[in-house]
């Protein structure tokens, strides 16, 4: 069944990557529309409320996107890999319930409220139920970090007499202390994607001298949510999430370094590519001593490469991991700089009229999400070959009766289905950006 | 503490049912009350602020159930890997029919969503049927638990069976005509003029249909399964549930040729909670039968979860569903009343 476990994979890594294109623009968002409507409030402006109103919608588009492929991940632990799930099922299935049970019930039901009720509810009310959908959203964000946090490191569990593992500590399973970092490094990933997002929308709108005022607004708040999320993206959650990795995963940390060999005072390399045939870095660039410092806060610090483990211990694909994660951190570092330079520029008060700064700020937009994608991937392929850190391999995960036959037939299907739903989700998002906020402009 | 989360469980996916199976009965019928452009937007205006927070009832139950009987969910998933896959493809199909034919104001776009919304509505009932013939009917455990389910082989319900065989599709018709009746029903409350009156002629006619596919049904179960109701001559309580679902069951045909829309929904309601329990009934503790060998049948005993973790979960599942209650509580009360004349495009 060795080819049926390799479609099993990639039909979870394919759905899930399409699926997290949603959410993390939806959790992002909902903050920001949030806000928006507290400033309408607030300053009694009727431009933040239609603003709210015009990302509502392609919040709305989103969320149906999100929704509609999010159903086939819940059902995918039990189609796919039902021996994972007979075997964790007893502890990660508590906090997937209690996603459907909290947080989905909350954020469709004001959701709908809030799509549908403007005019049935007064402005208050009104904001209360974007609180509401702001507060679902990122509560199911923390019970799928907790479920992915106990694979990642597993607590609060005791393995029955079948030899599954069962629930032990319910608080200690939900206050896992990889998924508080993990959550927060997350949830600001996702503010950084909605902060670009809109920031290039109001760029576009600056661009073409379209609804100026809503693109100066856009690009005023766009550009502040990304510098503050960008800069904590990186510190201190990403720092602190490095160093779990180093001390509970280090094979791992290994890996995504690119550190091959066990060393006192390692470098930091930023550009080269994996050999796996002579285990060294081709043309590597790096600063020597760097790896050693941020991992333990010292020069010499010895950090332990490849060769300290076994190779079946190693992650199965340590090109990609490495990549993903260069990849992850390299977009974040250029976040922090173009977001900051944007906070210079509106300092200076160009920042409305910064024509070129307007062109990158529309062109960074899809870079939040390969951003995005690759810490999950870091995450992800960084845990092989394990499906629960320690207890699990992913290869004794899978559902032991599909077939590879039946198991290419639905990841071809799903693939179908899902660039039919890109072409619909683009057209459809595109239009909502080209009518504007403006209720006037409205084509027919 | 398992009996509490069976209820649970039947409870969640009963109230799905009743939800979702009005909004499926409405998108069934829409040709057939809704004949022109302004009639068919009135009754999607009619399902679309209900029909997604129906759906979530689908993912909180399954969820509910991961949780509570994992070894059950990861057997019955992966043993009907084919179905599952195509009903998640309908569930999004679907919902594109519902939530994209008002972006683009051109016939050819429009009739392509509303049939991808009629169809799939009609397959996620057939299956949705199949699905509760197969709960009936049970499936080939093999030693370890795990099955695997063709979509159908030879159509007959004998071991190593498909997913759709005579039986099975039998509760397919089952569903068909119970969810049609509910969806007009539905309708017939929430529209007026032409649409109400057509809905109240498929309900009223739909009822018939009902009658006897049910009670064929219930006569193959006799063949398919003799002990059915073994549970009720050890528990003679219930009986009662089958009283409660044939009261509903007369209610249903009573009020809807009186017209009281209202009331035939809430008929309609009731019977399709007490087809539900019903079976619950007859299948405790069962809740996946071997058709061979009694030892290999999954039920709520061999496939819990822990004690601790069915306790816990018992302190945030009875707060969370009061919650959900007064969020719809809210939501239903928002939405109340008739849709007559078509509001603008509504919402996104």
């Amino acid at each position: 069944m060795e080819s049926a476990l390799t479609i099993h994979r990639l039909q979870f890594a394919f759905t899930i990557m399409y699926h997290y294109l949603f959410p993390q623009l939806t959790m992002g968002l909902a903050l920001l529309i949030v806000v928006l409507k507290w400033l309408g409030l607030r300053r009694g402006d009727a431009h933040y409320h239609r603003s709210a109103r015009f990302w509502a919608k392609i919040f709305a588009i989103n969320f149906a996107m999100g929704v509609v492929t999010g159903i086939p991940m819940e059902f995918q632990f039990g189609t796919n890999w039902a021996a994972f799930s007979t075997f964790a099922g007893g502890v990660i299935g508590q906090t997937l319930a209690m996603e459907g049970v909290f947080a989905f019930f909350l954020e469709s039901s004001f959701l709908g409220l809030f799509l549908f009720g403007e005019k049935r509810l007064s402005p208050r009310a009104h904001f209360f139920t974007a609180v509401m959908v702001f507060l679902g959203s990122w509560l199911s964000g923390y019970f799928i970090i907790v479920t992915n946090a106990w694979m990642q490191h597993p607590v609060g569990y005791v393995v029955d007499a079948a030899g599954n593992v069962q629930l032990a500590d319910f608080w200690k399973f939900l206050f896992n202390p990889w998924a508080l970092w993990q959550y927060a490094h997350t949830m600001l990933g996702a503010v950084v994607t909605a902060a670009f997002v809109m920031a290039a929308v109001g760029a576009f709108y600056l661009l073409t001298d379209r609804f100026v005022a809503y693109g100066k607004q856009f690009v005023r708040l766009g550009t502040i949510a990304a510098a503050v999320a960008s800069f904590l993206v990186a510190f201190p959650t990403g720092d602190v999430q490095g160093r779990n990795v180093a001390r509970h995963q280090p094979v791992t940390l290994a890996a995504m370094e690119g550190l091959f060999e066990t060393k006192k005072g390692a470098e930091l390399i930023l550009i080269g590519q994996p050999d796996m045939q002579n285990l060294r870095i081709d043309n590597p660039i790096h600063i020597p001593n760097l790896l050693s410092f941020l991992t333990y806060y010292r020069w010499k610090a010895e950090v332990k490469g490849l060769d300290a483990f076994p190779r079946e211990l190693w992650p199965d694909n340590i090109p990609l991991l490495y990549y993903v994660y260069h990849i992850m951190v390299g977009l974040g570092t250029i976040f922090i700089a173009v977001s900051f330079l944007g906070i210079y520029l509106l300092y200076r008060k160009r920042l409305e009229r910064a024509r070129w700064f307007h062109w990158i700020l529309m062109g960074i937009f899809p870079f939040p999400y390969i951003a995005n994608t690759a810490g999950w991937m870091t995450a992800e392929l960084g845990r092989q070959p394990w499906l629960v850190y320690g207890l699990m391999r992913t290869a004794q995960g899978a559902s032991p009766l599909v077939s590879d036959g039946n198991a290419l037939f639905t990841l071809m299907g799903f693939m179908g289905l899902y660039a039919l739903l890109s072409i619909l989700f683009l057209s459809l998002v595109m239009r909502t950006i080209l009518q504007g906020p403006e209720p006037g402009e409205k084509e027919s | 503490m398992e009996t509490f989360w069976f209820i649970a469980i039947t409870f969640m996916f009963t109230i799905y049912v009743i939800l979702d199976g009005f909004d499926l009965g409405a998108g069934m019928v829409h040709f057939w009350v809704g004949k022109t452009e302004t009639e068919r937007r009135i009754v999607l205006n009619a399902i679309g602020p209900f029909w997604d927070g129906n759906e979530v009832w689908l993912i909180a139950a399954g969820g509910t159930l991961y949780f509570a009987f994992p070894r059950l969910y990861a057997a019955s998933f992966s043993g009907f890997y084919l179905p599952f896959i195509i009903v998640l493809w309908l569930l999004i199909f679907r919902a594109l029919g519902i939530e994209l034919r008002h972006h683009l104001h051109h016939p050819v776009w429009r009739i392509i969503w509303d049939r991808s919304f009629w169809l799939g509505s009609w397959l996620l009932v057939i299956f949705l049927g199949a699905a509760l013939g197969n709960l009936i009917r049970g499936v080939s455990l093999n030693d370890q638990g795990y099955f695997f389910t063709p979509l159908w082989t030879n159509l007959r319900p004998t071991p190593n069976p498909g997913v759709l065989d005579w039986f099975t599709l039998l509760f397919s018709a089952v569903a068909v005509s119970t969810l049609m009746v509910h969806g007009a029903n539905f309708l017939a409350l929430k529209t007026g003029g032409l649409i109400q009156e057509r809905a109240r002629r498929i309900a009223r006619n739909g009822w018939y249909a009902l009658t006897a596919s049910s009670v064929i049904a219930v006569g193959a179960t006799h063949i398919i399964r003799p002990t059915f109701w073994d549970n009720f001559s050890r528990y003679p309580w219930g009986w009662a549930i089958v009283v409660v679902s044939l009261l509903a069951w007369a209610a249903m045909g009573w009020f809807s040729r009186r017209q009281q829309d209202g009331r035939a929904f809430l008929a309609s309601s009731a019977f399709i909670a007490g087809m539900a329990a019903v079976t619950a009934f007859a299948k405790y503790p069962v809740l996946l039968y071997d058709m061979e060998y009694a030892e290999r049948q999954l039920t709520i005993f061999n496939t819990a979860s822990g004690a601790y973790s069915l306790k816990v979960g018992m302190g945030w599942w009875i707060p969370g569903m009061i919650l959900v209650g007064i969020y719809f509580v809210y939501l239903f009360h928002s939405f109340r009343g008739k849709i007559t004349a078509p509001p603008e495009d509504a919402g996104y």
